[in-house]
């Protein structure tokens, strides 16, 4: 991947005249720590509509205190995204309005991405005390005589006078550890504040000193729902660096094990919506199709929920006998099963009085916060990555992008209905069709990737899943970064809670369907 | 009067495989007899509180899913009495801590264990919550959350299956019926937990006499 460095200096000018000349979609905003040559970050830009992509590095080499220009102006996702790359590697974003720390706690020491930390116990300990509340945002604009000396600004996040309630992170309707503090009038929701962090690993930083074969664990655990479409981006990645040709078998077993994930997350969506919306029947009934995908991955992979099946250059164990057969039977059955979602939950009354018209996100706001997946679809924005991108063998199989324009609550919920029928149409164009041929080749005992940067995207449960590697040629890898497909679905809900009443934050949350881990790494 | 061996109804008594720990814990209770009122309401109230175990939710990744799937039509947890859960810390009996532990939420795990009624217990659930698990030697994982609070049951796994999960549970099961609830386990304050120190208030001003101190 070719990367082109602008000058800090230029570099708000550059990005501005790619922007307008169409590149509307930032798929990922890198932090770097490029050690003598100083910090910096590398944007991945994108067409929304050619699928042009682009990737632009800016870099700064002052390292006690680095600081660059914003660009959250330009794309929204941008201000979450900086937020981060703030966090980890402490380069200030001026003209950013909230310049706070993202994941880690207020009194947090140091920036643990770079490559100088030190992770000792003793400067970070356990503390037990609570965090300390941090009102205050902080942003950052240039003195006029003096150049990048950076001057803080602050501002007061929630005032006084303003009615602020805490949800999370310890919340069974939150999906997990996300934390709300809302500041209301009345019942209606005025601003937002997020924040993440409690699930917050350190993957990325674990990768830097693992081998190859090592990382693959982690993405797994990353979203647990979209496990296999995960570890298939971060071996078709290290694949592609290598050069590995895969075996037809490989890619059809990988694009159906790919396929069955999606129907699984997507039924593990409509039974916790439905349960969020206090329907606990619709929850019993999505678990009960559920665990019979559970039983075709665990017949193969000898794993439920994390099934550790892809590696590099092949898949861990070949399909069983009669296996076959039992998907096409599961297909046949949940075809069937989806008619039951209609009539008892996404028909009924309550579930459209509750989501129709609620939570409305456009197609432009979708594209500026990279809201990919369901969420981007249901505004009418072509996402997916498997037609944008086409890898594995969804450039040859036949299947819909479907879309919807309203972009509520109710769109996002149709959404995951449909894409099951489609998942079911792909799978039942390959099983009969799997090639004879190894299931893995051989790799090298030690997998060393070759200098340079690499990237890979696939489309995951609920978005654009993406995996950059910077390789120097170790053994291990020099930055691995993974693109979270929560982290913008999280974003836009400053967009779409703006003015929704505070019960309706419950659902949709549920429609967005993000998945913490994912979030925090 | 003896304390019994702590037979429950979903597993034969031979079938677990760590006898040997609560044999030894019964020998230890049994040194000093029991009464036989007090040994026979303590055989009562544990036979109701190890059937109807509430757990806190505590879910922060994978195995939050395994612990939904428990909880759904296949395993059905209600079989046991585990079925309701809670999302407030005063209604829970065990606190589920089912994922990692990272240090953002240690304080906010340990606020929930602190606001819970005694008698509580702790499952710790998968690798991550026993150990860190994969992400030991992370800058923000706690290795274990025993490291914050004193663990009952340990259920392995990354993530444990449900069986597993059921297993532990039942456990815990056992764990509380060889308890004395009365004079012991409902009045009792875990030596490893630390007490917070009593604020003391002084200098506290009174009306009508400011500065009454030369």
């Amino acid at each position: 991947m070719e990367l082109i460095f602008i000058e800090k200096e230029e570099a708000r000018k550059v990005l501005r005249t790619h922007r307008d000349s169409g590149m509307d979609f930032l798929r990922d905003l890198i932090g770097m720590d490029w050690g003598d040559e100083g910090l910096g970050v590398i944007y991945i830009l994108e067409n929304s509509t050619t699928h042009a992509t682009m990737h632009l590095a800016v870099r700064t080499t002052d390292r006690n205190k680095p600081a660059i220009y914003t660009v959250c102006d330009m794309w929204s996702i941008a201000e979450l995204y900086e937020r981060e790359v703030y966090d980890f590697y402490g380069i200030r974003f001026i003209g950013h309005p909230d310049m706070r720390r993202l994941f880690l706690r207020n009194d947090w020491e140091g920036y643990p991405l770079r490559k100088d930390y030190d992770a000792s116990e003793a400067i970070n300990p356990i503390r037990l005390t609570n965090e300390p509340p941090e009102d205050v945002q902080r942003s950052y604009e240039i003195e006029e005589d003096k150049e990048f000396a950076a001057i803080a600004k602050r501002e007061n996040f929630m005032h006084v006078d303003e009615y602020v309630i805490n949800i999370g992170p310890q919340h069974p309707a939150t999906h997990g550890v996300l934390r709300f503090r809302l500041a209301l009038a009345g019942e209606e929701i005025r601003k937002i504040d997020i924040h993440c962090g409690y699930i917050h690993r350190g993957i990325e930083k674990l990768c830097e000193s693992k081998t190859y074969p090592q990382l693959l664990a982690f993405t797994d655990r990353l979203d647990y729902l979209s496990a296999h479409q995960n570890r298939h981006a971060l071996c078709m990645c290290i694949e592609n660096a290598l050069g590995l040709e895969i075996a037809p078998r490989v890619q059809y077993i990988r694009t159906i094990m790919d396929e069955l994930q999606r129907i699984d997350s997507h039924l593990l969506m409509l039974s916790c919506a439905a349960m969020d919306l206090g329907a606990l029947t619709a929850f019993i009934y999505g678990f009960r199709d559920r665990e019979k995908v559970l039983d075709i991955f665990e017949e193969v992979t000898g794993g439920r929920l994390i099934q550790n099946y892809n590696i590099i250059g092949g898949v861990q164990a070949d399909i069983t006998t009669g296996w076959e057969a039992k998907v096409k039977d599961y297909c046949t059955y949940q075809l069937h099963k989806i008619k039951e979602f209609e009539d008892l939950f996404v028909n009924s009354i309550i579930t459209k009085n509750r989501m129709k018209g609620v939570g409305v996100l456009t197609r432009e706001e979708a594209i500026s916060y990279g809201a990919t997946g369901c969420t981007g679809r249901a505004a009418g924005w072509a996402c997916d990555v498997r037609k944008r991108h086409p890898y594995a063998l969804y450039g040859q199989v036949d299947f819909k992008e479907v879309l919807y324009t309203n972009g509520d609550s109710y769109d996002r919920v149709l959404m995951r209905l449909d894409e099951i029928k489609q998942s079911v149409h792909i799978i039942r164009q390959l099983i009969d069709n799997i090639p004879a041929g190894d299931f893995k080749q051989k790799t090298k005992p030690i997998i060393k990737l070759p200098e340079g940067r690499f990237s890979a995207a696939v489309e995951g449960s609920r978005g654009e899943f993406g995996v950059f590697i910077e390789s120097h040629g170790d053994k291990s890898p020099y930055r691995v970064k993974f693109r979270p497909m929560g982290l913008p679905l999280v974003a836009c809900m400053h967009k779409i809670l703006k003015g929704c009443k505070i019960a309706d934050l419950i659902t949709i949350g549920a429609t967005l369907d993000y998945v913490i881990p994912d979030i925090d790494r | 009067m003896e304390m019994k061996k702590p037979i429950i109804k979903s597993i034969p008594y031979e079938e677990f495989k760590d006898n040997e720990t609560l044999e030894a814990l019964i020998k230890e209770l049994n040194k000093e007899r029991t009464n036989v009122v007090v040994g026979a309401l303590d055989d009562l109230i544990n036979w109701g509180r190890s059937n109807s175990l509430w757990s806190l939710t505590f879910a922060t990744s994978c195995c939050g899913i395994e612990f939904m799937s428990v909880g759904a039509a296949r395993y059905d947890f209600a079989r046991f009495g585990f079925e309701v859960t809670r999302n407030s810390p005063r209604q829970a009996d065990l606190i589920m801590v089912a994922g990692t532990i990272t240090h953002k939420m240690a304080p906010v795990l340990k606020r929930l264990y602190d606001q819970m009624a005694e008698p509580k217990y702790v499952v710790a659930v998968g690798g991550c919550a026993i150990s860190g698990g994969p992400f030991k030697g992370s800058y923000h994982v706690v290795n274990g959350v025993d490291k914050i609070l004193p663990v009952d049951v340990y259920i392995p796994g990354c993530p444990p299956r449900p069986e597993a999960i059921m297993y532990g549970m039942m456990q815990l099961q056992r764990k509380v019926k060889i308890e004395k609830f009365f004079g012991d386990k409902n009045r009792h304050q875990n030596p490893r937990e630390v007490r917070r120190e009593p604020i003391i208030v002084t200098n506290a001003p009174v009306e009508g006499c400011e500065k009454t101190d030369k």
